[in-house]
């Protein structure tokens, strides 16, 4: 009977090292183990053994059968693995085909200008304030310090609605209109983004609609050195820490002193180009200290308060930063223009 | 202002700073230098020749073969084809290896045969602009003085050796339209001196006053000053003279009007050359025209006058826009003898306005608009009266004949230390200041620490202390001033709420795949009204520049339209577009209109598009109107919304929808009409178009966390057939209003109109759910809510389909 057991055990090995697949396998199990199968019988015959031999035959069968068992459950994982390779091998795709595409629109390049524009200034605790496009002679030329006839008045040639009423040339006359508002009391500190329009033929520099923002700060002891810094900052910003900035003297009948400021070239680090003339600068923005005339005119004391103001051209920083070469294309919405403003910039 | 380098040393010497340097400190102190240009910086070989002979080419109808003596041993042969070149002139000769304009070599050659060892060269072939060569040698070669000497370089001669500084005047620097004015300007940048041109006139024995008098009837002419000056003879001014209006892009014509604008250069002071022969009679008198009365001015256009026009007459009638041009009849003409000079003031306004009206614009206009120095007007009469007498050999009447009202108050500005310390954010000290003040030659009284200063009548832009602020700023200059914040009370930088929620809008158009256009505010009138709800009063310009662009929109689809039929002409098919922009609704002549911002989009071509997997989903109403759908729900809105089928100007009847938020309209969507599509040059198009404000003004509530259920709900189906009329709107608001308290959510999963219903009728079929918060339903209560809902549907003329 231990020969018997002995012989069964290598047989039932055997045959599970040969087991190709989980169905044959399991042929081996139910053919070793189950209960019909050979141990059984042996360990069912172990009545006609000597007393003393029954617990020897018993666990001789039991350790056989254990054996067995564990063998099984070996071969049965490597071929439940096997399986699985095989399935995975079948499930293999291409990695290179494209996937689904998640299509996104995007922020025109102008908004996206003006967002980081408002975004910095609110930082700075200030206010977006927004006004009327078509206004009165009134805001857009007179409370600035531009009464009828002034020659100043040549600089913005605009498209004038009637006598009293036109497309507003700036977003200066909010500068008025949010200081009648703060009824001669500071701090007031707005940025006015918006459109703006003039008479001028559309080109690849020129555009009869345009977009600009307007600052403005008014309260006791500002300084033209709080300006400066401003400007700085924003001008930093907008095109990066290692720009030089020029400030310029300038002129603008709403403010005095007035400035303008330039920053080196991109282009050409301040060489000399074709996109700064030669010159190594490029103008940004202008701005200056509110004219008391100004402050006067919009019920603020220009003996107790003193201010700033400041105007940028949105196209021409979208443009200079970007490196575009036409304005027009702001306005025409090519959809091969507008997706390059899509990604995320520092 | 085109400022000469050299010529500036006439009245500040700046030898030794570089024309560079100068540009650069003038613009960092207030004018902006826009370039310099060097002309000869591009020459080589350029010298002068004396033409010995010239003969004609045998092989040309025009060309002449020149022997020209350069100053070498030889005379060399030049081939020429100017019209004007004859033997014994001295001309301008670019030799063989010589660079003239333009960069161009001059190479030995031949010309039609004939041996060619150099150019005989035009003015404009050194660079010179067409404009300011002389009118005799504008389409020619230059011919120089007889007496110039031969083979020496024309550099120096012609002044090619100079720089010239382009100056960009602002409106208030206008005393920098002048030599005199730039001169003081860089003596104040350097600590210069300035030196004054002098004007010494030999005395007649006859007075001016029996040859002339004048009058003025008008406040526009508060002076006018005339001198006379007798036995003129007209010629060529000297070649230095004719350098320097050259230079300063001025023609030269004749010695006499070339002298009124080089002192015109010089003083920043207009002046006007009559033949006095020519003037028709002994009186002056400056007066407003009568409408109507017409004069030719000296560019031969006749010109109808108004009554606002300032006229220079004789008397009788008139002989000179006063202040912008002169008259043809009493022009300097070469056999003039007699010249009768003017120098005056007149109202920078007036002129501006008659130079606007008649589209004229001269050195004298525009100096006077932007104001010139009052006491200048007699010192330019008198230094042109001396030019006048040294170079055209006149004799210069004793005298001056004028009318002078003019009163000019003197313009004292008082600054402090303190006070412009705390301005400018520096801490100048008062001997930097006192510096400053000093070099912009100001006289002035010092007490304690205030400045009393006097300004100079050639500074009128200065009138109060933020233009002396300025002044001090800009000497200083202004990059050494501190960079600071402002200080001082604390503001909460924000946006609005209206802000914010704008922004969210442009988030979730984004996030549905819409690129964010821009268009212009300004429309024809052709688009206005299109796609209105409602008509608008239009807002029009008085003087459109075009008719694309004459009247403000009242609705933004349209150039969105213009937007996808530009991407389609460019072969991009696939294109969704959103504008957030105002709309322009008139309220009458002379009051503001009202502005509403709106939201609009348009959509065509493909929304989904995954191609190698066959996966194309092309854009259709309910695209949008999906998306409009999420915008709602992000804005809290959904609840109130509603929409209702709507026929609209330009919209597809069938395929086309209100939106209602609280049974008020606030904007539409569907698909364009084809007639539409068709004028755009676009198709298959859907679009929409909101009231912004009616959506944001809207006060959004805060959130509250729901319960999430924890007891399962059980859902439902239900198929019916309906005449296809019925929409699932109204089945919905039927299913809901069936299902009570247990009924939580009603969804469409299924519409089939075909052969397996009748025609005209559609199959609609909904998934309920059913669930509460507290417990778990059972089917018993299901069932029977269920029931209710499917009665109310077979109620409504529903069957149920099986």
């Amino acid at each position: 009977m231990k020969e018997r057991l002995e012989e069964l055990k290598l047989e039932a090995l055997a045959k599970i090292e040969s087991s190709q697949d989980l169905k044959q396998l399991n042929e081996v199990r139910v053919a070793y183990l189950g209960k019909k199968g050979p141990i059984t019988e042996v360990l069912r015959g172990m009545g006609k053994l000597a007393p003393e031999e029954r617990p020897v035959i018993g666990a001789l069968a039991n350790d056989v059968r254990a054996a067995i068992q564990e063998q099984i459950e070996a071969k049965q994982k490597v071929l439940e693995e096997q399986v699985i390779a095989e399935k995975l091998q079948k499930e293999s795709i291409d990695i290179t085909l494209p996937g689904r595409p998640v299509v996104q629109g995007n922020h025109h390049p102008l908004t996206k200008v003006i967002e980081e524009a408002e975004n910095l200034f609110i930082g700075l605790g200030y206010t977006i304030a927004e006004g009327p496009e078509v206004e009165t002679d009134y805001y857009n030329f007179e409370a600035l310090n531009l009464p009828k006839d002034h020659p100043a008045r040549d600089m913005q040639d605009s498209f004038y609605i009637s006598e009293e009423l036109l497309l507003r040339t700036h977003t200066s006359p909010m500068q008025a209109r949010t200081m009648e508002k703060h009824e001669g009391k500071g701090p007031v500190k707005i940025i006015v983004p918006g459109k703006v329009y003039r008479r001028d033929d559309d080109d690849a520099t020129h555009s009869h609609q345009f977009m600009q923002i307007e600052g403005l700060v008014v309260d006791e002891g500002i300084r033209m050195s709080d300006l400066k810094g401003t400007l700085a900052l924003f001008a930093k910003k907008m095109f990066g820490e290692d720009r030089d900035i020029r400030y310029r003297p300038s002129f603008f009948p709403f403010t005095e002193p007035s400035v303008e400021i330039d920053i080196s070239c991109k282009i050409c680090n301040g060489d000399g180009c074709n996109v700064c003339k030669g010159t190594g600068w490029i103008e940004i923005l202008g701005g200056g200290m509110v004219h008391p005339n100004v402050l006067r005119m919009s019920g603020f004391d220009p003996e107790k308060y003193t201010g700033f103001a400041f105007g940028i051209g949105v196209e021409r920083i979208a443009m200079l930063r970007y490196g575009i070469d036409d304005i027009r294309h702001f306005y025409t919405n090519d959809v091969r223009f507008l997706k390059q403003f899509a990604p995320y910039e520092s | 202002m085109l400022v000469s380098y050299k010529w500036l040393q006439d009245y500040v010497d700046v030898s030794d700073i570089s024309p560079e340097e100068l540009a650069e400190k003038i613009t960092r102190s207030g004018i902006e230098v826009e370039e310099v240009e060097k002309k000869g910086e591009k020459l080589k070989k350029i010298v002068v020749g004396h033409v010995l002979s010239c003969e004609e080419h045998p092989n040309s109808d025009h060309l002449k073969i020149c022997q020209v003596d350069v100053g070498e041993e030889e005379p060399i042969q030049i081939i020429c084809g100017a019209p004007n070149v004859a033997a014994g002139q001295k001309v301008i000769v670019a030799l063989v290896g010589a660079r003239i304009g333009g960069n161009i070599k001059i190479k030995r050659g031949k010309i039609r045969g004939e041996v060619s060892n150099g150019m005989i060269c035009s003015l404009q072939e050194l660079g010179f602009d067409g404009k300011v060569v002389p009118k005799e040698y504008a389409d020619g070669i230059f011919v120089l003085p007889e007496d110039t000497q031969v083979g020496t370089d024309v550099f120096s001669l012609l002044n090619l050796d100079d720089a010239v500084l382009e100056l960009s005047i602002t409106a208030n620097r206008a005393d920098c339209m002048s030599m005199i004015g730039v001169a003081y300007e860089t003596a104040a940048i350097f600590g210069k001196e300035v030196k004054l041109p002098a004007a010494n006139v030999p005395v007649s024995e006859e007075k001016v006053s029996d040859y002339i008098s004048v009058r003025s009837e008008s406040d526009d002419c508060p002076i006018y000053t005339a001198k006379v000056i007798k036995n003129v003879k007209i010629g060529p001014s000297p070649l230095w003279l004719q350098n320097k209006l050259m230079a300063a892009g001025i023609r030269p014509h004749n010695n006499v009007v070339d002298i009124t604008n080089y002192v015109l250069l010089e003083y920043g002071q207009p002046l006007h050359a009559f033949d006095y022969d020519r003037f028709g009679s002994k009186e002056v008198l400056v007066r407003k025209a009568y409408e109507g009365e017409k004069m030719v001015t000296l560019d031969g256009t006749e010109r109808t006058l108004r009554q606002e026009d300032l006229v220079i007459t004789n008397g009788k009638e008139p002989v000179a826009l006063a202040g912008v041009m002169g008259g043809l009849d009493s022009e300097v003409r070469d056999d003039t003898t007699t010249v009768l000079l003017e120098s005056a003031y007149f109202n920078g306004t007036s002129i501006r306005r008659t130079s606007r009206y008649h589209g004229l614009r001269s050195e004298a206009s525009s100096r006077y608009e932007r104001g010139i120095d009052p006491t200048r007007v007699r010192l330019a009469a008198e230094r042109a009266a001396a030019l006048i007498a040294e170079l055209a050999g006149g004799e210069v009447l004793e005298g001056t004949v004028a009318h002078d009202e003019l009163v000019v108050e003197p313009v004292t500005v008082k600054v402090e230390l303190n006070k412009i310390n705390n301005f400018l954010g520096t801490s100048l000290s008062l001997q930097e200041v006192e510096d400053i003040v000093k070099k912009l030659q100001f006289t002035y009284t010092l007490d304690n620490e205030t400045f009393v200063i006097e300004i100079p009548s050639r500074r009128w832009d200065i009138t109060i202390q933020e233009d002396m602020y300025e002044e001090i700023a800009r000497l200083y200059g202004y990059d050494n001033i501190p960079t600071t914040l402002p200080e001082g009370q604390q503001t909460l930088g924000h946006l609005t709420p209206y802000q914010q929620k704008r922004r969210v809008v442009r988030e979730v158009l984004e996030g549905a795949g819409l690129l964010q256009a821009t268009t212009y505010s300004l429309t024809s009138k052709e688009k206005f009204g299109q796609f209105a709800l409602q008509p608008a009063e239009p807002v029009e310009l008085a003087m459109p520049m075009s008719e694309e662009h004459a009247i403000l929109r009242d609705t933004v689809i349209p150039h969105l339209l213009d937007s996808i039929a530009y991407n389609r002409a460019r072969k991009n098919a696939d294109v969704g577009l959103f504008e957030i922009g105002k709309v322009y609704y008139g309220k009458g002549a002379n009051v503001q209109p009202e502005e509403v911002e709106h939201l609009a989009g348009a959509l065509t071509g493909l929304y989904v598009n995954h191609p190698w997997q066959g996966e194309k989903v092309t854009v259709d109403f309910y695209t949008v109107k999906g998306i409009l759908e999420t915008l709602f729900a992000r804005l809290q809105l959904a609840q109130g919304i509603r929409y209702e089928k709507a026929e609209i100007d330009g919209m597809h009847p069938g395929q086309t929808a209100k939106v209602l938020l609280n049974d008020e309209v606030v904007g539409f969507l569907g698909k364009v009409h084809p007639t539409r599509e068709k004028e755009y040059d676009v198709k298959n198009v859907f679009v929409f178009e909101l009231d912004l404000g009616k959506l944001l003004n809207i006060e959004s509530k805060s959130l509250t966390y729901t319960k999430i259920p924890k007891f399962p709900g059980i859902t439902r189906d239900v198929a019916i057939v309906v005449d296809q009329g019925k929409s699932a709107g109204e089945l919905k608001d039927i299913i809901v209003s069936a299902g009570g308290q247990l009924l939580k959510d009603v969804n469409v999963f299924d519409v089939y109109i075909g052969e397996k219903v009748e025609e005209n009728k559609k199959s609609v079929a909904f998934t309920l759910r059913y669930s509460d918060t507290e417990r778990t339903l059972t089917d018993d209560e299901v069932n029977q809510v269920h029931e209710k809902v499917v009665e109310a549907l077979q109620n409504a003329g529903a069957e149920l389909r099986m």
